[in-house]
């Protein structure tokens, strides 16, 4: 029993409607028929409203022809026989390409201006640090309009093309580069260059054990390039130079052969490498200054010299702070790259998200299936993370 | 005791200094300014190149911009040939005039000209509302807070909306753009998103499981799909989904997925907050007595968004770049103002797009330097009581 200082009947703390079960049981209900009748109104609604517009649903689109042109297909497609499905594949292909790109280039340019952000040279980590917090702060589409409109529409027309060495040429429409044509015999280079691999790979194996046996070290890194490129060269030499290249031929209004990177593309490409690297720059500073100060004078004082303690003691250890956020970083450029629909790259969601989705009119099943790609991608991505994740984090006792 | 004679010879003879020489001046190669050149930027070959390489870039770089920017700018005119080169036999940098000219459209968009005294007003006390919030002298910023959260949202959706009976012609939001929109719909956006995400982020820390699986399905679906797809889904299904009668439209479908996209990220950032809150907390405020919604309101979410306070910026700055997506909707923002006013025959010239983006990164720039500038002094203040 409790006693009553105040005078005043004691709450009923033991009514039913107190009991913690109790309440989040009623809560939970409550939430659930919320959702359930939320969802239910939207389903009827949109049947009804479909229905009314006579739009089929279901995914009978799939496999009916297109009947629109792409300007970038990386596998077969055409506008006659293709289907929306082929019109998917082909969008995919091409968000992938830029995607991949992307983020190489970004990588890159992330890499050198974060690590340049840190650098003794005042001068270069002011300017470094100028460009990310330029970039950084200008949304992307104005950049990729920029790139887009005022660089690469800005350039001279078909006629006066800039030549810029033979049979490369850049002009408004695009650059235009020759086309390397395989001759018969070139499977042999392909072969050499397998061999060259696993070469490299069983050589840098060796190298390694007998430096843990006896701590004699190889020459690991001439080495393995000689047989990279030494190998594939002398098969290519052997089968007597068996590649040519098909040459663009520039004409009043047209460039015929060779192969083109689309303005559009290359808009893209620059946008948003250029843009994400501002991210994976600051990604990269962070990580390098988690390292802790004591790791490099330990290091030093082991003996060794500033390029070893980089590449033993500081990037493994940063690495291990970089990569989740580099991944989310990828993710962000992946996402990002949807953002080909304002300039017209015929990316995903410019392929299938906006002509297929205005023809067929299906928008649930379209927008569905696009978020589903992008969904599968980041649960795949982060999946991958995890697992990485679980590999190099720090085992605490 | 008395010193002998023998003694103090010795002590007035002796070899060792007892004053300290004045200290020599440092080599003139090692101070001021040629010191500070030799040791941040020549002080190795590899380091010399980098300069050389730098300085090129920038030697490169700065005029260009300055003569486009400043010199070689054309500064007044009627029409585009007082920015063609043709015309004027000079070079020509940016093309200032077209921009004095489109100004209001940039401003307003197409909102009535009779009527733009009442988004100066919005905008007006829009600021009021952001120096009350942020300048953190100010008197009762809880009235602030109030102001900021209810009073203006309202007061806003009057004024710029409209409301016939107090003798306010309704604006449909057709006619809405530029920077109105883009700050509406970043306001909108930062006001939704706090409170939402704050819900979202505590149901996905609930012990219920419905609640919880609910709150983690929503925030990672939404991260995991491209903001233009969300877009999209609000502006093509959302139609759908709800009956005819209230069919929103345009604008609020974008603001709709705008808010929707934001909450999911600022669930995220305050997910990370109350994960930082040592558990001891919760537990003292059970002790106490406190029920959850008392112990989250005056325990935990004010140590929780305090220390998330810089990220909760950053999510803003990211939602504010984000607003540009709405173009692509076919929502008239400060952005597609300016693609509309480049493409306008009246000031067609090579220069006229340059300088359109220009004036839009430099909107765009001073915003977000600003709020990161913000959060920046924010996360200092906020360190100086960590540091000893």
């Amino acid at each position: 029993m409790s006693i009553d200082v105040t005078g005043r009947p004691a709450p009923a703390t033991d009514a039913f409607y107190n009991d913690p079960k109790v309440r989040s049981f009623a809560y939970q209900i409550a939430l659930g028929v919320l959702v359930a009748v939320l969802v239910y109104g939207a389903v009827t609604n949109a049947i009804e409203h479909l229905e009314r517009a006579h739009i089929a649903s279901g995914f009978g689109f799939w496999d009916q022809a297109a009947g629109f042109d792409i300007s970038q297909t990386l596998i077969f497609y055409s506008s006659q026989v293709s289907t929306y499905g082929r019109a998917f594949w082909v969008g995919l292909l091409n968000t992938l390409l830029v995607a991949g790109i992307g983020i190489v280039l970004a990588t890159v340019l992330g890499f050198v201006v974060g690590i340049s952000r840190l650098s003794k040279n005042w001068l270069l980590a002011k300017t470094a640090g100028g460009y990310v917090e330029i970039i950084r702060n200008i949304p992307l589409l104005l950049q990729l309009l920029f790139w887009y409109n005022a660089v690469l529409k800005a350039l001279p027309e078909m006629r006066d093309s800039i030549v810029i060495a033979r049979g490369a040429y850049l002009n408004n429409r695009g650059l235009f580069l020759p086309q390397p044509v395989f001759l018969h015999g070139f499977g042999v280079v392909i072969a050499a260059a397998a061999v060259a691999v696993a070469a490299a790979v069983v050589f840098t194996l060796a190298a390694r054990r007998r430096q843990k046996h006896t701590g004699k070290r190889l020459p690991v890194a001439a080495v393995v390039l000689a047989l990279l490129i030494g190998l594939p060269l002398v098969g290519f030499v052997l089968k007597g130079l068996p590649l040519t290249f098909n040459y663009p031929e520039v004409g009043r209004f047209n460039i015929a052969g060779g192969v083109e990177v689309l303005p559009e593309f290359a808009a893209l490409l620059f946008g948003l490498s250029i843009y994400t690297a501002a991210f994976i720059a600051e990604v990269v500073r962070a990580g390098i200054l988690a390292v802790s100060r004591g790791q490099i004078e330990a290091a030093y004082s082991l003996g060794l010299r500033p390029r070893p303690t980089l590449r033993l003691i500081v990037v493994p250890q940063a690495m291990r702070v970089i990569i989740p956020p580099l991944t989310s970083q990828y993710l962000n450029l992946t996402k990002n790259s949807t953002l080909a629909v304002a300039i017209g790259y015929p990316d995903l969601v410019q392929v299938f998200t906006g002509t297929v989705l205005n023809q067929t009119g299906q928008a649930v099943e379209v927008v569905a299936i696009t978020m589903l790609v992008y969904l599968t991608i980041s649960l795949v991505t982060s999946l991958l993370m995890n697992i990485y994740n679980r590999r190099v984090a720090l085992v605490e006792r | 005791m008395t010193m002998s004679e023998g003694e103090l010879a010795v002590a007035e003879l002796h070899f060792v200094r007892d004053r300290a020489i004045a200290p020599q001046p440092p080599p003139a190669s090692m101070t001021g300014a040629l010191g500070w050149v030799r040791a941040n930027l020549l002080s190795t070959p590899f380091n010399i190149a980098l300069t050389v390489i730098v300085v090129a870039l920038l030697a490169w770089v700065i005029p260009e911009l300055a003569k486009f920017l400043v010199f070689d700018a054309v500064w007044s005119g009627a029409d585009r040939d007082a920015c063609r080169e043709a015309v004027q036999h000079r070079e020509i940098g940016a093309c200032w005039p077209f921009v004095w000219e489109r100004l209001p459209y940039f401003v307003y968009g197409s909102y009535p000209i009779p009527e733009r005294w009442r988004v100066d007003a919005f905008f007006v006390m829009l600021a009021l509302g952001i120096v009350w919030l942020l300048w953190l002298e100010a008197p009762r910023r809880d009235i602030g807070v109030v102001y900021c959260f209810v009073v203006l949202p309202i007061a806003a959706f009057i004024l710029l909306h409209g409301f016939e009976a107090i003798g306010l012609p309704v604006v449909d939001t057709v006619l809405w753009g530029g920077m109105l929109v883009t700050i509406v719909v970043a306001s909108v956006g930062i006001v939704v998103s706090l409170p939402l995400g704050i819900l979202l982020a505590l149901g996905r820390r609930s012990h219920m499981p419905t609640v919880r699986l609910f709150s983690t399905l929503f925030i990672e679906f939404v991260r995991g799909v491209p903001l233009i797809t969300v877009l999209f889904m609000a502006s093509v299904m959302l139609p759908l989904f709800v009956p005819e009668r209230l069919e929103p439209d345009k604008l609020l479908r974008a603001l709709i997925g705008i808010a929707l996209f934001a909450s999911a990220y600022m669930a995220e950032v305050v997910r990370a907050g109350l994960q930082a809150i040592p558990k001891g907390q919760f537990e003292g405020a059970m002790a106490v007595g406190l029920g959850y919604w008392p112990m989250m309101r005056l325990i935990v979410l004010p140590q929780a968004l305090k220390i998330t306070i810089p990220n909760i910026v950053n999510t803003y700055i990211g939602l504010f770049k984000d607003t540009t997506l709405v173009f692509i909707v076919g929502i008239f923002d400060f952005l597609r103002a300016v693609e509309v006013a480049r493409i306008d025959p009246k000031w067609a010239t090579p220069v006229t797009s340059t300088t359109g983006y220009a004036v839009a990164a430099m909107f765009y720039l001073a915003f977000c330097y600003g709020m990161s500038r913000y959060a920046r002094a924010m996360e200092a203040r906020l360190a100086a009581g960590e540091k000893r």
